[in-house]
């Protein structure tokens, strides 16, 4: 067979192995050259004018504005969303499974890891649920030094949520101060428990340590310098036009909305319902402490901004409140078959066992060496049987479904993370809108990987 | 109901035993899945619920669905057989009495080899209820066997239910019937196996540190 093509001046050849309908071939004198003309895709796939303009892309999961490893799928007619689908699971690291394999206080270390923006609700949750399960009660001092970190972590994780708000909407200044902030809080968060992130400091039955001396002059400190930054952050953002009317009307999700999809903390409240976990179910004290639950009544990305901001001012009172009421105390459970790590001390490599109670089970006795071996290698047994605990995370309810077979292993630990499912909410608040809102919408559910992931 | 029998201490059997205690064996003081229950009354508003429960579905369908009923450390746990799930769980959120709105969470456990007495239904489906207007929580579970593991999904009821429900498909296989698009959600689409079962190895090589080689975490020596 033999054509001419206006694209191919030489003969095709009728070779089968060659006969390609867009790649055409010729003998030249350097032997058989190939001209690629492309896919006609109108010919193959038949052109239907409603399907012309219909785009699907996928946004992530490196894309710096998904908040992480998350991938949108999305269908596009022009610029408008047709269909969003949220593709999750790259972040997996199999922390629930990893948690089966150590002891009860080595979990904290995992849980931790989850939600890394804050760290401090996931330990307090599971030590919570633990606490639950073994029956015991914690030193008062140990659950009001719980209580200042958790809110000082709240601040950080806001002024992250609202940085990367900033960033992803344009607004590059307010990721900067935004960061700018949080390192405030991290500077406090690192002298108290040792690591900026990841902390391991609230372990069953207390914490692994009390406050350093002079921390609480800095808290201090810091709560005047914050509400000025607060200040700031408005004087930035809120009454800008662009921030506005880039967040105004954006992301809608009412309270019938929110509560088919399970969604909770400051998008549940931006809704107008006042839904807090430390008001309708208080743990750790928090009916004995003065703030408000701060609501919007626009169920959109703007309500969620300014309920964020809200709670970060609200969260300065509590920590205020929780440094009046530090009494000196002890800040783990008197049992010592639970109290781990027993005495810790800052020596010259480092944190690690003081060395006067290294003294005591190396010299003086057997017993407590025995103690302390029984319960470093094997750790304490947890009662069977099985809990739920939820607290209020930044993000919304963070529940610990807790399930001991008796042993000195948590048998089934899961993690109800807020961001995993408030996520599944990015269709519901973003279909039908423009691609840009898409980013806008999920920037205002704030959701963090690592915890959607765990 | 006392649990079942466990030999050996330290979690050592067969060779490698250097404790002596090899021959040991007691009897667990109840399992996590001991198969006790609670009597009523069941104390506070453990009760209100039960019989609003009981009020809405009928005292015949409540008997045939909830075999038994476990109050444990201020938490209610109604064990369910599958085929009424669907009828407990709209009675649950749509009676007035009731009116647990939120689904908070839904998730797997796989009783195998808990130390409990042996039960062909290892796999427990778990769902959290949240009822926002009285401020109360609820647990529902269900269990099934590893042979057929379906169970009724509650995603028309509560949409929240969806990526819960992949999630316990994705890790104990646990599958869901009715549910709009059951995919795994966490692991890749052509992985092998349900990763959070216990019969599912964690995995993980030994590591060299100063010159001794610690195992991986599923090979150490566990203490039971």
């Amino acid at each position: 067979m033999t054509t001419t093509d206006p694209r191919n001046s030489g003969p095709r050849t009728s070779d089968p192995r060659t006969s390609d309908p867009y790649a055409g071939s010729r003998e030249t004198t350097e032997g058989r050259v190939y001209t690629v003309t492309g896919g006609d895709w109108d010919l193959t796939f038949g052109s239907d004018p409603l399907a012309e303009e219909r785009l699907v892309i996928n946004m992530g999961p490196q894309h710096p504005s998904t908040h992480g490893v998350l991938r949108l799928v999305l269908d596009l007619e022009g610029e408008t969303v047709t269909k969003a689908r949220v593709v999750i699971g790259y972040l997996h690291t199999g922390i629930e499974k990893n948690i089966e394999y150590r002891n009860w206080t080595q979990g904290t270390t995992f849980v931790t890891r989850m939600d890394y923006l804050a760290p401090l609700f996931n330990e307090t949750a599971y030590c919570l649920a633990v606490e639950r399960l073994l029956g015991v009660e914690v030193p008062e001092r140990a659950t009001t030094i719980r209580v200042l970190v958790m809110e000082l972590n709240r601040i950080a994780s806001h002024l992250v949520g609202l940085a990367t708000f900033g960033m992803e909407m344009g607004a590059l200044t307010g990721m900067t101060n935004g960061f700018r902030e949080r390192e405030l809080v991290l500077d406090l968060l690192e002298e108290i428990t040792g690591l900026r992130m990841n902390h391991a400091y609230v372990r069953p039955g207390g914490l692994a340590q009390d406050l350093p001396e002079g921390v609480e002059a800095k808290i201090r400190e810091f709560l005047t310098v914050m509400p000025e930054r607060v200040t700031g952050f408005h004087r930035l953002l809120t009454g800008q036009p662009i921030w506005q009317r880039r967040l105004r009307d954006i992301g809608y999700l009412d309270v019938t909305g929110c509560l088919a999809l399970g969604v909770t903390g400051p998008i549940l409240r931006s809704a107008g319902l006042p839904w807090d976990l430390r008001k309708v179910e208080p743990y750790c004290g928090y009916e004995t402490y003065d703030f408000e639950v701060p609501t919007a009544d626009t169920s959109d990305a703007w309500g969620r901004y300014l309920v964020r901001m809200a709670e970060i001012t609200e969260s300065l009172k509590i920590v205020e409140q929780a440094l009046d009421r530090l009494r000196p105390g002890p800040v783990m459970i008197e049992d010592k078959k639970i109290a781990w790590p027993a005495q810790l001390s800052l020596g010259a490599d480092g944190m690690g066992q003081s060395l006067d109670h290294v003294k005591h089970i190396m010299g003086q006795s057997m017993e407590a060496l025995i103690h302390h071996f029984k319960l470093v290698t094997e750790g304490f047994r947890v009662p069977a049987g099985q809990v739920y605990q939820a607290i209020e995370s930044p993000r919304g309810e963070l529940g610990f479904h807790v399930v001991s077979d008796g042993g000195t292993r948590p048998f089934r630990v899961h993690v109800r993370d807020p961001s995993f499912v408030n996520l599944q909410a990015t269709a519901a608040m973003s279909e039908g809108g423009m691609i840009a809102d898409v980013i806008a919408a999920i920037a205002s559910i704030d959701p963090v990987m690592g915890g959607v992931d765990r | 109901m006392t649990g079942a029998f466990r030999t050996g201490s330290f979690g050592v059997s067969g060779t490698g035993d250097t404790s002596g205690f090899g021959g040991l064996v007691r009897v667990e003081p109840g399992g996590a899945v001991a198969l006790h229950s609670t009597e009523r009354p069941y104390g506070g508003w453990f009760d209100e619920v039960t019989d609003a429960l009981i009020e809405a579905v009928g005292q015949a369908t409540y008997d045939a669905a909830v075999p038994r009923v476990l109050v444990d450390r201020g938490e209610i746990t109604y064990f369910v057989e599958r085929e009424h799930l669907l009828v407990l769980v709209q009675a649950l959120r749509d009676d007035d009495a009731l009116r647990f709105e939120l689904c908070s969470s839904v998730s797997g456990v796989d009783y195998l080899d808990s130390g409990g007495p042996v039960d062909a239904r290892r796999l427990h489906v778990l769902y959290h209820l949240t009822s926002m207007t009285y401020r109360r929580r609820i647990r529902l579970e269900v269990a099934v066997t590893v042979e057929d593991p379906r169970v009724p999904s509650v995603t028309r009821v509560y949409p929240t239910a969806d990526w819960h429900e992949r999630e316990a498909f994705d890790m104990f296989g646990v599958v869901f019937d009715g549910h709009p698009a059951l995919t795994r959600i966490l692991m890749p689409d052509d992985w092998d196996g349900h990763p959070q079962r216990k019969d599912y190895p964690l995995g993980g090589v030994p590591v060299e540190y100063h010159g001794a080689t610690i195992p991986p975490p599923d090979e150490r020596r566990s203490y039971r």
